[in-house]
């Protein structure tokens, strides 16, 4: 074991893993905090905590991961590298780890301009891939970045995320390839709804026998409505949403929409679990969190295994 | 080159606001190159800022002047005798050539009339675009003469990011991905083995003050 989580047991033992998400509230609402985290109990191995998300300011990662865990959730704490140079970074890492945080995400994030503090100098010290690898360091050397030697290491499980479907396509294998060289142990998908470029994707990684070194978890994210599709579709950066999916939320009532979304997800779902080379699948339900019982009920992902 | 442009005309007149005499002061290089402050620039701002004061109390002495570089003291010391009769100076240059302008006369208040902006090329005239951050620690060897610390909105340094819109960046549909084309021109020389290696933290070097003293001339600074 690596870091002894929840997730990495899950993920060791063969079982299909089931992840969530969880942003962290605007300002230090911890009633809101609880509220949203309830849901997820019992329904996910593992709960993202989002780090600053879409550039917007929250409550720091951490200390909604350590919420989370008084909540009786396992966090996944994220970390982008938008916001913290080397220092902050891997201080951050000592005392998540230290308060019990044993899994963690590690992210370039989104550029400031997207956000609500746009004229904020962003940091980028270092990359996604530098920081995965700063993590292993960490945990498997004991070294900080500089070679240093760490007083007692941090064992983390370590995540980063994946885009199957940005250009160059071609390029995207490699670039898992290198995340996993890095040193990740799980991957978090981008929200997929173009089915063919996922297995198409999925089936390059187990040709190259990378899906032996990695576990990859999927990202399903249902649609709400067809709003939602469209504004996918043409505004999030690096999103693929295929016309299928919005001519299928077109084809229903209004009120059926939000149905039609969950339903489309217990589909990927099924298929995930069918599909060689994924372990698990990461549910991003965002402001959605109470619906997660519902969808996880549905997908038919309960009772999560215990181990 | 240095690219620069000129601050809105109310900051402008703001900043010298109270001031007698004032002496504009353009650089014929950077700043000349990109239309901004060279001699062309100095005498249309005077003529502006004569113009604005046509019909207020405030009358102030526009004087001109314009030196090769203003980030060489031997062309400074051109305007030496000038500068004693003006009560202030404003700076058309870059920030370093203002800075040595400064240098050069303590005793009188220098202004910037440029917002120094980028080190870019000349994609046509009046168009210019960002190239270099000066980062100290060039890499375009490994990426194909393409910058990723200023092409790239996040430095990346083990790019693409997931944002890239097909060929764009995420922040702009217009800013093409740094990191597509960095691939795209490896491939094309059939170099894409640089970037499948991990690539290491980068050295900023661009962290403190930097001085460059080339080999044979260390004993002039130390004499200095
Ligand atoms: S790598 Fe550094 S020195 Fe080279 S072009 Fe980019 S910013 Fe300039
Ligand atoms: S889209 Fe391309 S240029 Fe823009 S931040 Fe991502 S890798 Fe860099």
């Amino acid at each position: 074991m690596k870091s002894g989580s929840t997730l990495e047991k899950i993920l060791e033992a063969g079982h299909f893993a089931f992840t969530g998400e969880l942003g962290p509230p605007r300002g230090a609402n911890i009633e809101a905090l609880k509220k949203k985290a309830q849901p997820l109990k019992g329904m996910v191995d593992s709960v993202n905590i989002t780090d600053n998300q879409t550039a917007v300011v929250r409550m720091s990662s951490w200390a909604a991961s350590l919420f989370a865990m008084t909540e009786g959730l396992e966090p996944n704490y994220q970390m982008v590298c938008r916001d913290r140079n080397r220092l902050a970074m891997q201080a951050d890492i000592l005392g998540a780890y230290a308060h019990g945080i044993r899994n963690m995400l590690c992210l370039s994030g989104d550029h400031q301009q997207f956000g609500d503090h746009p004229q904020s100098k962003g940091v980028f010290d270092i990359d996604s891939m530098q920081l995965i690898q700063m993590v292993k360091n960490m945990r498997d050397e004991g070294q900080f970045l500089n070679g240093q030697e760490i007083d007692e290491p941090p064992k983390l499980f370590i995540g980063a995320a994946a885009n199957p479907f940005a250009e160059p396509f071609e390029w995207r294998i490699y670039r898992l390839a290198k995340k996993i060289q890095a040193g990740a142990d799980f991957i978090q998908t981008q929200c997929i709804y173009n089915m063919e470029k996922m297995r198409e994707w999925v089936k390059r990684a187990n040709d190259m026998g990378l899906t032996e070194k990695v576990y990859i978890l999927a990202g399903v994210t249902p649609m709400k409505s067809l709003g939602m599709a469209r504004y996918m579709k043409a505004k999030v950066p690096g999103m693929d949403v295929p016309d299928y999916v919005i001519d299928r939320l077109k084809g229903v009532d209004k009120k059926k929409q939000a149905d039609e979304g969950i339903q489309m997800a217990c589909e990927q779902i099924a298929e995930f679990k069918e599909m060689k080379g994924v372990a698990g699948v990461h549910l991003m339900a965002i402001e959605w969190e109470h619906r997660v019982p519902e969808i996880a009920e549905r997908a038919g992902m309960l009772p999560r295994p215990e181990v | 080159m240095i690219v620069a442009e000129r601050k809105p005309f109310d900051e402008i007149k703001e900043l010298i606001k109270g001031y007698k005499k004032v002496l504009t002061v353009g650089c014929g290089t950077c700043v000349a190159v990109c239309l901004t402050g060279g001699e062309k620039e100095v005498g249309v701002l005077n003529a502006e800022l004569k113009l604005s004061q046509q019909a207020s109390a405030e009358q102030t002495i526009f004087g001109e002047a314009t030196v090769q570089r203003q980030c060489d003291m031997e062309f400074l010391a051109e305007i030496d005798d000038m500068v004693k009769d003006y009560d202030a100076l404003l700076s058309m240059a870059c920030g370093a050539g203002i800075q040595f302008l400064a240098e050069r006369f303590p005793e009188i208040p220098v202004f910037p009339a440029v917002n120094t902006t980028f080190i870019g090329v000349n994609k046509d005239v009046g168009w210019y675009e960002e190239r270099c951050k000066a980062c100290g620690n060039c890499v375009l060897g490994m990426t194909a003469g393409i910058c990723p610390v200023t092409m790239c909105a996040k430095s990346l340094f083990n790019g693409p990011c997931g944002g890239t819109n097909q060929e764009s960046c995420e922040i702009n549909k217009d800013q093409p991905c740094a990191w597509f084309m960095i691939y795209e021109r490896l491939a094309l020389q059939g170099r894409l083995d640089n970037i499948i290696e991990f690539c290491p933290p980068n050295d900023w070097r661009n962290q403190k003050p930097q001085t460059l003293i080339q080999p044979g001339y260390e004993e002039r600074k130390t004499s200095a």
